[in-house]
């Protein structure tokens, strides 16, 4: 009697290639062919980011190469009401990046340019897509350095840094992204020109960069960012520690930060993870450890020769079953190696591995990793884990085979439980590689239905349509409702459920 | 401080019902920042309590109410510090008043602002709503950067409850050095220190004078010492002289009160790159924070302080003055403005908090 109906999913892929060719047809006026990327073998590159496990097509990928044309993108967006996601290198590991199925991909990869260095202001400008290590490499010529140093530094750029917060193992000393940029240039998601903080030290009216800062690009599409430099120190020296308990490790590092002492950076490794790193860059780490803590500092050569004496004191008092302070910069790098390396030292002794974010107070670090072995045995999988232990911020890699489904579920039960204990421990979900989408189940337990509700006011006041990387970082009371978990009480001063009036 | 809590909670949730502009008030010894403020006072020296303070974890936590001496005297105690030195203009200041203003003293370019302290915070938004972002952890992304959103917003967003710090252990050694030099000199002197890796941590320039501090460990602040040279000034004295500038009561402050109490003076802010040159304009100066903070005590038209300190890309704020009708604050560009605008109705749709307290209309 009626002609069958084409069934969803053939609709929708008839929709999505009648919006595909109009923004193609709408960006085409306003960049070179070449910079205009659609056809399905081309955007495979730019289906997920640093986090694999979670892929989605965009429908255009759009990498300008002026910055009129980033303006008039967003404005082509703006208008025909197209999701922007912005992107630098792809590096980030919570899916900050993962395209929109209906949505532009923006790559800011092409503006690599270090537009001024001033070395009497100590300040480096720099366009979105100039990569972070190569800012100091830009001003050591000035004996001057940039100092946040995430980990994939060699890759991720500034632009992504500075929507991610992004750490490294020198935060406890020299700060976070937040503590180092000045200024970020760029537009809103209209497409409009806008500028948060400036060359001072602080800005009139409200702190907007700092809500910029770490906002996952969902509130501003960032061109150009202006970050502090510092001079570089003269010295640096590293204690490798070993502990035969690891309860003993956590304490001595509650101990040195007690004994008034910031280091430049205290890392810590648990024994799997010494042996995985071992095998991998043979820098002669102690493998009967049961926890081995690198405690460095840097400064002028009297003054760093204090430090590591009295952190040497601090750790033996601790009961350090042996230490060792690298004597010149090739034992130093050595040491540093298999901490760098600790990642790639995963993937080669499991097919894949998950890797946690959370932050808990340091003195509970110990109970942390006993609680992990633990879960261990509950989910039948491996765990092994190195922290930035000066900030009490975990990477716990859980090892799993991401082919076997069951696995893989195992391993994502694993990863929340984690992270329900680290806010019930008074922490953080993440400490420094963003909600994205990976964690936004997470930040059901970690803030209440109106905290949620006001971050997603705070991302309209900046972006009224919803149109920047939507979906992203803040979740909605749907998924948290079926995620099924409670907002879990902060450990701070406790306050009862108030009245209602 | 439950109770208390629950009172404010109350309080804002009548007032946003009936329309009524609150006043939020601590110790009130900031009563003369910002523009005038308007509304029936909102008390929050009745946020009372113990702060929780973690020397290993290098955070305290602490009511609103609290009285900033009373906090910074249960760190010293531990060897602790706030190190962004908030001013404190009378005993009476409040931590929740401190970071309201998001004003930060003389170690400021050394040592990070307020906001670079702030770790979480809880609040009560205008509509009554009780919120909590941050935490008490140093690394914390988790969504977006609220609590350092509300740091310095002048209580336009939310009353501020309770908030959570990041501490520092106190400096092991430090020593406070003295050169004669007219500020030029001063300039060039800071912009060359500055770029090498000396524990420079203050500067103060004024009538002929370079005042600097070193803070590190001994070993370096004796090698730094030793590197910048100049008329070492004893503990004894030096002390006094930044806890003077930090709380405004030294002799240049003082000065400028007069002028501004019998000669229409105003005592502005400036703040501007810290290699922008000196400006020029007639007054009497003192700089701080290596040349990025200038006072200027002056009777100029506001709006050629404002263009001059526009021109080397910085912003100048009316700190002290008998006449703001050209605004405090420095205008925002259209679209921060914009910003602005929702983000205050976001918190506050009614507009019953501090309105009007940071810029007109809002």
């Amino acid at each position: 009697m009626n002609a069958p109906l084409p069934n969803a999913a053939a609709r929708s892929a008839i929709d999505r290639g009648r919006r595909q060719a109009e923004v193609v047809a709408a960006l085409g006026r306003v960049l070179p062919a070449h910079a205009l990327l659609w056809r399905r073998e081309e955007t495979v590159p730019y289906e997920c980011d640093g986090l694999t496990a979670y892929r989605e097509q965009p429908l255009v990928v759009a990498l300008p190469e002026t910055e009129p044309q980033v303006a008039a993108v967003l404005a082509v967006c703006h208008r025909l009401e197209v999701p922007v996601v912005a992107r630098g290198a792809g590096t980030g590991l919570s899916g900050g990046a993962l395209p929109d199925p209906l949505g532009v991909t923006l790559s800011l990869a092409k503006f690599n340019r270090i537009v001024a260095i001033d070395p009497k202001a100590r300040t480096a400008t720099v366009q979105s897509g100039v990569r972070n290590l190569a800012i100091s490499e830009a001003a050591a010529p000035h004996r001057l350095f940039y100092a946040p140093d995430p980990s994939s530094q060699i890759a991720c750029t500034i632009g992504g840094n500075v929507a991610e917060n992004s750490g490294g193992v020198h935060c406890l000393k020299y700060g976070l992204t937040l503590h180092n940029v000045l200024k970020v240039r760029g537009f809103t998601a209209a497409g409009e020109p806008v500028t948060f903080g400036g060359d001072a030290l602080d800005a009139p009216g409200l702190d907007l960069l700092a809500a910029v800062v770490g906002s996952e690009g969902m509130l501003a599409v960032i061109f150009e960012v202006t970050v502090k430099l510092l001079p570089m120190p003269e010295t640096a020296r590293c204690i490798m520690a070993s502990f035969d308990d690891v309860r003993r490790a956590g304490d001595a590092v509650a101990a040195i930060i007690a004994a008034g002492i910031i280091p430049a950076g205290l890392e810590m490794m648990d024994k799997p993870m010494t042996a995985a790193v071992e095998s991998f860059v043979h820098a002669g780490y102690d493998l009967d450890a049961a926890a081995i803590l690198l405690c460095e500092s840097d400064g002028t050569a009297a003054a760093v020769e204090h430090e590591i004496r009295r952190m040497a004191d601090v750790l033996r008092a601790c009961g350090a079953t042996r230490i060792e302070a690298s004597e010149n910069e090739a034992q130093r790098l050595r040491f540093w190696s298999g901490r760098k390396n600790a990642f790639p030292a995963s993937g080669r002794i499991s097919p894949d591995y998950m890797c946690m974010d959370s932050t808990i107070p340091r003195k509970r670090l110990a109970d942390m990793l006993i609680a992990i072995a633990a879960m261990e045995t509950k989910h039948r999988l491996r765990c092994v884990n190195v922290f930035h232990a000066g900030d009490g911020n975990l990477h716990p890699l859980i090892l799993f085979d991401a082919n076997d489904a069951e696995e893989l579920h195992r391993a994502e039960a694993f990863g929340a439980e984690i992270l329900e204990l680290s806010v019930a421990m008074g922490g953080t979900v993440t400490g420094e590689h963003g909600v994205g989408v990976e964690k936004l189940s997470s930040m059901c337990v970690q803030f209440s239905p109106a905290e949620r509700a006001q971050m997603e006011a705070v991302k309209r006041a900046f972006d009224p349509a919803g149109r920047l990387n939507p979906g992203k970082v803040i979740p909605t009371l749907v998924r948290c409702a079926e995620y099924g978990r409670m907002h879990v009480k902060r450990g701070l001063l406790a306050f009862p459920e108030l009245p209602r009036y | 401080m439950d109770a208390a809590v629950a009172a404010i909670v109350e309080r804002v949730r009548a007032a946003h019902a009936a329309g009524e502009p609150l006043r939020i008030r601590g110790g009130g010894s900031k009563d003369f920042y910002g523009e005038t403020p308007v509304g029936s006072v909102l008390d929050t020296t009745t946020l009372v309590g113990s702060a929780d303070h973690e020397p290993t974890e290098l955070v305290v936590t602490a009511p609103a109410g609290m009285a900033l001496v009373d906090l910074e005297a249960l760190l010293a105690a531990q060897r602790q510090c706030l190190a962004f030195e908030p001013p404190r203009f009378a005993s009476g200041t409040t931590v929740g008043g401190m970071v309201a203003a998001g004003l930060s003293g003389p170690s400021r370019a050394a040592a990070g602002s307020l906001r670079d302290h702030v770790l979480g915070l809880t609040m009560v938004s205008g509509t009554g709503e009780l919120l909590h972002f941050g935490g008490r952890v140093i690394k914390n992304v988790a969504g977006y950067d609220v609590s350092r959103l509300v740091a310095g917003s002048l209580g336009i967003l939310g009353v501020v409850v309770e908030v959570s710090l990041k501490v520092l252990p106190l400096a092991e050694a430090e020593t406070t050095l003295r050169f004669d030099c007219k500020p030029r000199e001063a300039l060039a002197l800071l912009h060359a220190w500055g770029a090498r890796p000396l524990p420079l941590d203050a500067s103060a320039w004024w009538n002929g004078n370079l005042i600097v501090r070193l803070r590190g460990s001994a070993a370096a602040v004796a090698e730094g010492a030793a590197a910048l040279g100049g008329e070492a000034i004893a503990p004894a004295a030096a002390a006094p002289f930044w806890q003077s500038l930090r709380d405004h009561s030294d002799p240049f402050f003082v000065a400028a009160q007069d002028a501004i109490d019998h000669q229409d003076a105003t005592l502005w802010r400036l703040s501007l790159p810290q290699t922008a040159p000196l400006l020029g304009l007639a007054g009497d100066e003192l700089i701080e924070w290596h040349g990025a903070q200038r006072w200027l005590a002056t009777a100029l038209p506001a709006a050629q302080v404002r263009d001059a300190a526009a021109a080397v890309g910085g912003h100048a704020t009316a700190f002290r003055s008998r006449d703001k009708s050209a605004g405090a604050f420095a205008p925002l560009a259209p679209p921060l403005r914009a910003i602005h605008e929702r983000l205050k109705r976001s918190f506050d749709p009614k507009g019953i908090l501090n309105p009007g307290r940071l810029y007109p209309d809002l």
